[in-house]
């Protein structure tokens, strides 16, 4: 960071520091662009810190020879990265026609219920859940997918939730 | 065969033959089932006569625009001095299908094979396959795959001990439909933005990075083995109706139905039959109302269109409709079509890249309006001003997403007016309200 940065910016640690370097170096070697490593490298960012905050941002840029703008042009293009910290539990409902007709609407609502997130978008109080609506996850045949984390989850039904969410504290 | 059902009577199962079956994931297991045979066969004839063979099978892209597999190919030029690249489309998004997903999770090794003996026939020494960030399974199989290809020296400086360098690398998306676009997907590969790009130049002019690039869909790819292995004439034989539509096909069945799931059958086959034998027709006490047959892209059709229409490329487009990607979304009579739309017309919304003004401005408003009919707050000529919408929504954008929304718009206004008009008059959903 500059001279400028607040205390906070002064405390970030670099992601790109020993195996996570060496895993982007592995990357680099893929792609005749450095650019072309900007997807894989924030993906290992928010694999090592749950989110990609500007700080972030601005070390993968460096680390692509990129602008910080640049990166959060494409950062803010994709629906995956998060640009704010989340719950410990991100949850994505498809709710898209295929899931919606199948009643995707109902699991969305006892997710809300039972995670105490209440609302979309919102992480619940204790900081276990964050839940949001997804399009299209592409498994339509299997109504309702739910992704937890890395989770894909089939034929989700509203009364399955509770257990399900018992598997992630 | 119909995973997650046991194979039905009628299918031709060819590329879903092993799914289900967790050996054939790994690479041992798939040699036992006459894995890489194809490949070892392919890099043993000239790039030319691949592309020959593929041409001749009649084998057209899977992923929605049925353009001729071996044409594609053959407008890449090995030797041109230049690199080459694959690009394999596993973006999987459109919503309604759900098939390479199975492919991957169950024939990795397919689309390795398939996509090895494309590189080598276009002179490609790296291909990405790039597949959707959600599919977390798929993902982590193909990676594993990928890796056991190296160690056995399938893929690598000296693919399969006969010489050509074959590099596959799988990329992740990060959550983004549009990328499913050719030109987006490349962009995405790139480190850009998923815009997709004003076309010509074309992919095997100027692709990813610049350079000629090839850009098939999962499922195209994984036709080619068996037609290198079975032949050409084999490939050609498989046809029910329009010799123009050669092969097998993977078709996703899903909503309102009883048996959803992938349904693989030679083209030709009847609609009427694949909705009522393969996929059990209506749920108890139900009666089925339209058909969405490929993709949420596609003009939705009613039950007396889909139950004569063949299930062909041009079969589709007989019945006013297209084959598009095979994802088959089903509606029956519990279903509120204005609802329905309204939420497809959400979904572009969402999606579009917001590049060309009548995309970004028009999935907007009409998602808007068609709220609004839903909620009981529409008049009659909010109708007319989606369909004014509608047309200045088509064939006026770079790519077709801003089409793509408005086919089910146009199309449901056609054929489910009364809907529409019974939100309008009754100031209510009459579906809901019948519900509550």
């Amino acid at each position: 960071m500059s001279a400028h940065g607040t205390d906070a910016a002064e405390a970030y640690k670099p992601v790109f520091a020993g195996a996570v370097s060496g895993e982007l170096d592995a990357l680099l070697a893929r792609y005749p662009t450095k650019m072309a490593a900007l997807l894989p490298a924030l993906w290992l960012v928010q694999r090592e810190r749950g989110w990609v905050s500007p700080e972030a941002m601005v070390e993968v840029a460096e680390r692509l020879g990129l602008t910080p703008a640049y990166v959060k042009g494409v950062v803010s293009f994709y629906t995956m990265y998060h640009t704010h910290p989340v719950g410990r539990h991100f949850i994505q409902v498809c709710t898209t026609s295929p899931c919606g007709a199948c009643g995707a609407e109902k699991v969305v609502e006892a997710m809300l219920k039972h995670t105490g997130c209440g609302d979309l978008g919102a992480t619940s109080p204790d900081g276990r859940f964050t839940v949001i609506e997804v399009e299209c996850l592409g498994a339509c045949g299997f109504a309702t997918p739910v992704m937890v984390n890395d989770d894909f989850v089939e034929s989700v039904t509203p009364d399955k939730v509770p257990q399900l969410l018992t598997q992630y504290k | 065969m119909g995973y997650p059902h046991r194979s039905h009577p009628k299918e031709t199962p060819v590329l879903s033959k092993h799914f289900g079956d967790a050996q054939a994931r790994t690479l041992e297991g798939w040699k036992q089932r006459g894995g890489y045979r194809a490949l070892e066969q392919a890099l043993g004839m000239t790039p030319a006569d691949v592309v020959n063979v593929v041409k001749e099978s009649g084998l057209r892209g899977r992923g929605g625009a049925g353009f001729p597999t071996g044409l594609k190919w053959s407008f890449m030029k090995p030797g041109d001095g230049k690199p080459h690249y694959l690009c394999v489309n596993a973006d999987e998004s459109e919503p309604g299908t759900f098939k390479d997903r199975e492919i991957m999770r169950w024939t990795p090794h397919a689309l390795i094979e398939g996509a090895a003996i494309c590189a080598h026939a276009i002179g490609a020494e790296t291909t990405y396959i790039y597949i959707r960030g959600e599919f977390t399974e798929p993902l982590r199989i193909m990676e594993a795959a990928v890796k056991e290809a190296y160690a056995a020296g399938i893929l690598g400086a000296n693919a399969m001990g006969k010489g050509p360098r074959i590099d596959v690398f799988v990329h992740r998306g990060a959550g983004a439909y549009i990328c499913g676009e050719e030109t987006a997907l490349m962009n995405s590969i790139e480190g850009k933005r998923g815009n997709p790009r004003i076309k010509p130049p074309f992919p095997a002019a100027a692709g990813v990075f610049g350079q000629p690039t090839t850009i098939n869909n999962v499922e195209t790819l994984c036709a080619v083995p068996h037609i290198l292995v079975n032949g050409a004439a084999w490939y050609k034989s498989l046809s029910l109706s329009s010799p123009k539509s050669t092969g097998t096909k993977l078709f996703s069945a899903c909503g309102t139905i009883a048996r959803p799931g992938n349904y693989e059958v030679t083209l030709g086959f009847p609609f009427k039959d694949f909705l009522y034998d393969l996929c059990g027709g209506p749920l108890p006490g139900r009666r089925l109302k339209a058909v969405i047959p490929g993709g949420s892209s596609v003009p939705i059709q009613t039950m007396e269109e889909a139950e004569s229409t063949l299930m062909d490329y041009e079969g589709f487009v007989a019945k006013g409709t297209m084959l598009g990607s095979g994802g088959v979304i089903v509606f029956d009579d519990s279903v509120c079509m204005v609802r329905m739309i309204a939420r497809l017309a959400r979904f572009y919304a969402h999606e579009s890249c917001a590049q060309c003004t009548q995309c970004r401005e028009g999935t907007a408003w009409t998602t808007r309006i068609l709220e609004r009919i839903e909620r009981g707050q529409g008049t009659m000529q909010d109708l007319d001003v989606l369909l004014e919408l509608s047309e200045n929504m088509t064939g006026k954008t770079i790519c077709v997403l801003s089409d793509s929304c408005a086919a089910p718009i146009v199309s449901g206004i056609a054929k489910f007016k009364s809907e529409f008009e019974a939100h309008i008059t009754g100031k209510k959903c009459p579906v809901s309200a019948a519900a509550a």
